[in-house]
């Protein structure tokens, strides 16, 4: 880790790993409750007690953006870890063994990649009846096939190579192949098209809660913050550039990260 | 040519089928449908009721009956009737599609007159002053969701300089949508025109007309300049979607009379056909705008139709 090659990741690794810690433990870093009502203190400007003000309710803003820090980013990281995961071996699979299973996975790859990502996503969380999981949930059913079109294309230029024979030669499995072998191999490839996707799926993923078909009030989330404060926006402004600036600086981390990391690793987009 | 079009209209029929199928699948798991979102404000309505509505929709149907019914009615042009308005779907969409459009114009429009200077200046400067401004908010730009660049768009212009209505329909309406659009578009823009055209200033070529005294201005215009055409043709092309969903999201905000508007209304109240309607119009236009990009890309690089015919 601390080799020079990933000397410049440390500054990006460490405000990333902040966040996840703030998002982890956001139920001891509240100032107050982050749900606690209290309707003769609403709508309370940012002072000093109340750094980032009261909203409608009297609960403290800044208490929720950091309650909302875990819904958002723990959600968001979740989904991409499984879309990730899922997307790249069946990606591996058919791009390592071909025949039916790859026709037709990759037709209805083909499908939802002829499709508007986030059009799909805002019909499917819709119908399915909005809820966080069920948001998430529309994203990943479109989210996999970027993967697994990666991943297929990656193994299919390494299948051929001398040190694929040579393993199969000396009797390894298939499987033994693909995890010992193949999937080394192309990791670096899919952790930053990941790392480089966090931000994309966190505005998406706020996006939803804020046309409310994701989170539900009163679950602190930042995108659902942002649409309950919507016609707040000139009397009680804090309401919104709160969560509105906490969404900037998180995916403003994570796109550095994702960044550098694509520097660093040395994979062309 | 022809065969070509002819071609990728054919593969637009399994997609279209693929995702009608699949929306309609995802309706049947919905705990709430149409007729309990009509009666939830009139309070508790008799079973008899609603299950008479539901007859009356169609609703009580098997779930390949229904999607069997509606795709009868597709094949003729018959889209149905909104479950909430009782209004033609194809009329609703006929009537706030050009708002759509529009909006989809001015916004595309802008991006392109904005980044590619941006982008090339960028690239020309590399490292000096105006790069990193430039680099530095497109940053800014890229990291920003659309709807928090349209509530400071109205907290900024229209409430704190008072420069535009919040809301207003026409040329002044869509000045603010356009320009939320444009921040968050302009930004992905300016970077990969940037980097198509530092890429290009490195090539041969350059170098053999700047050696020859060519000046820079003229190597830019007659030759760097098509390079970052066929980029922008490229960004066109893949940023529809985006586009198309981040209307959805604009169009809410800005109260703009729109499809995408339109669809998330029609969404929250569970208006089937409406929602279904909305699916299909937007993998129509997605693939007919992919459509006429991939022409452009035949007319501008040759050697594009040449591997797309030699894989035929």
């Amino acid at each position: 880790m601390f080799s020079p090659r990933y000397r410049p990741l440390i500054p990006y690794v460490t405000l990333a790993g902040i966040l996840i810690f703030v998002a982890l433990f956001a139920k001891f870093l509240t100032p107050y409750d982050p749900y606690a009502q209290d309707l003769e203190g609403a709508l309370v400007p940012p002072n000093g007690e109340n750094l980032f003000g009261t909203d409608i309710y009297g609960r403290d803003v800044l208490s929720r953006v950091i309650m909302g820090s875990q819904v958002t980013i723990c959600a968001s990281i979740l989904l991409l870890a499984t879309i990730t995961i899922v997307g790249s071996f069946i990606g591996a699979i058919c791009g390592y063994k071909g025949g039916k299973v790859d026709t037709i996975l990759m037709r209805l790859s083909d499908i939802f990649l002829a499709f508007p990502q986030m059009v799909f996503a805002i019909a499917v969380a819709g119908v399915l009846g909005g809820g966080l999981f069920n948001a998430a949930a529309a994203l990943a059913i479109i989210g996999w096939t970027k993967y697994a079109r990666i991943s297929r294309a990656l193994v299919l230029s390494i299948r051929k190579m001398p040190y694929i024979d040579a393993a199969k030669m000396s009797g390894a499995t298939s499987a033994g192949i693909l995890f010992s072998h193949i999937m080394p191999n192309i990791a670096g490839t899919i952790l930053v098209t990941a790392a480089l996707d966090i931000g994309t799926i966190i505005m998406e993923l706020a996006g939803l809660s804020f046309l409310g078909l994701g989170a539900m009030p009163p679950t602190a989330e930042w995108g659902a913050m942002m649409n309950n404060g919507r016609s707040m926006l000139q009397t009680a402004s804090w309401v919104i550039l709160a969560p509105g600036a906490a969404i900037f600086f998180t995916v403003a981390i994570f796109n550095l990260l994702g960044d550098k990391l694509r520097d660093v690793l040395d994979v062309k987009s | 040519m022809r065969k070509y079009i002819f071609r990728r209209l054919i593969q637009l029929i399994p997609i279209l089928f693929g995702i009608t199928f699949f929306t309609f699948a995802m309706m049947q798991l919905s705990a709430e449908d149409a007729v309990d979102m009509m009666y939830r404000q009139s309070g508790s309505v008799s079973e008899e009721i609603m299950a008479a509505k539901r007859a009356e929709l169609g609703l009580d149907q098997p779930f390949l009956v229904q999607y069997a019914t509606w795709l009868k009615g597709i094949l003729v042009g018959d889209m149905g009737r909104s479950f909430i308005s009782g209004k033609l779907v194809f009329e609703t969409f006929a009537e706030k599609l050009p708002a759509t459009f529009a909006l989809m114009l001015a916004s595309m429009s802008l991006t392109i007159f904005f980044a590619t200077p941006l982008g090339i200046i960028a690239a020309v400067k590399q490292n000096k002053f105006v790069d990193y401004i430039i680099r530095c908010l497109s940053f800014v730009g890229n990291s920003m969701p659309n709807f928090f660049v349209g509530l400071l768009l109205i907290y900024f212009l229209a409430l704190k300089l008072n420069l535009l209505p919040i809301i207003s329909s026409g040329v002044q309406g869509i000045i603010m949508p356009a320009l939320t659009l444009t921040i968050s578009m302009g930004a992905k823009y300016t970077r990969q025109i940037r980097a198509v055209v530092l890429e290009e200033l490195q090539k041969p070529y350059v170098i053999g007309a700047r050696a020859r005294g060519v000046d820079e201005f003229t190597i830019l215009t007659k030759s760097v300049l098509k390079s970052a055409l066929v980029m922008i043709i490229t960004l066109v092309a893949l940023s529809t979607g985006s586009l198309l969903g981040g209307t959805a999201i604009v169009e809410t905000i800005f109260m703009w009379d729109g499809v995408g508007k339109m669809a998330v209304d029609a969404i929250l109240m569970r208006d089937y056909p409406l929602i279904q309607a909305y699916v299909v119009w937007m993998a129509i236009i997605y693939v007919i705008i992919n459509l006429l990009a991939d022409l452009l890309y035949r007319k501008l690089d040759p050697r594009v139709a040449y591997e797309e015919d030699a894989n035929v």
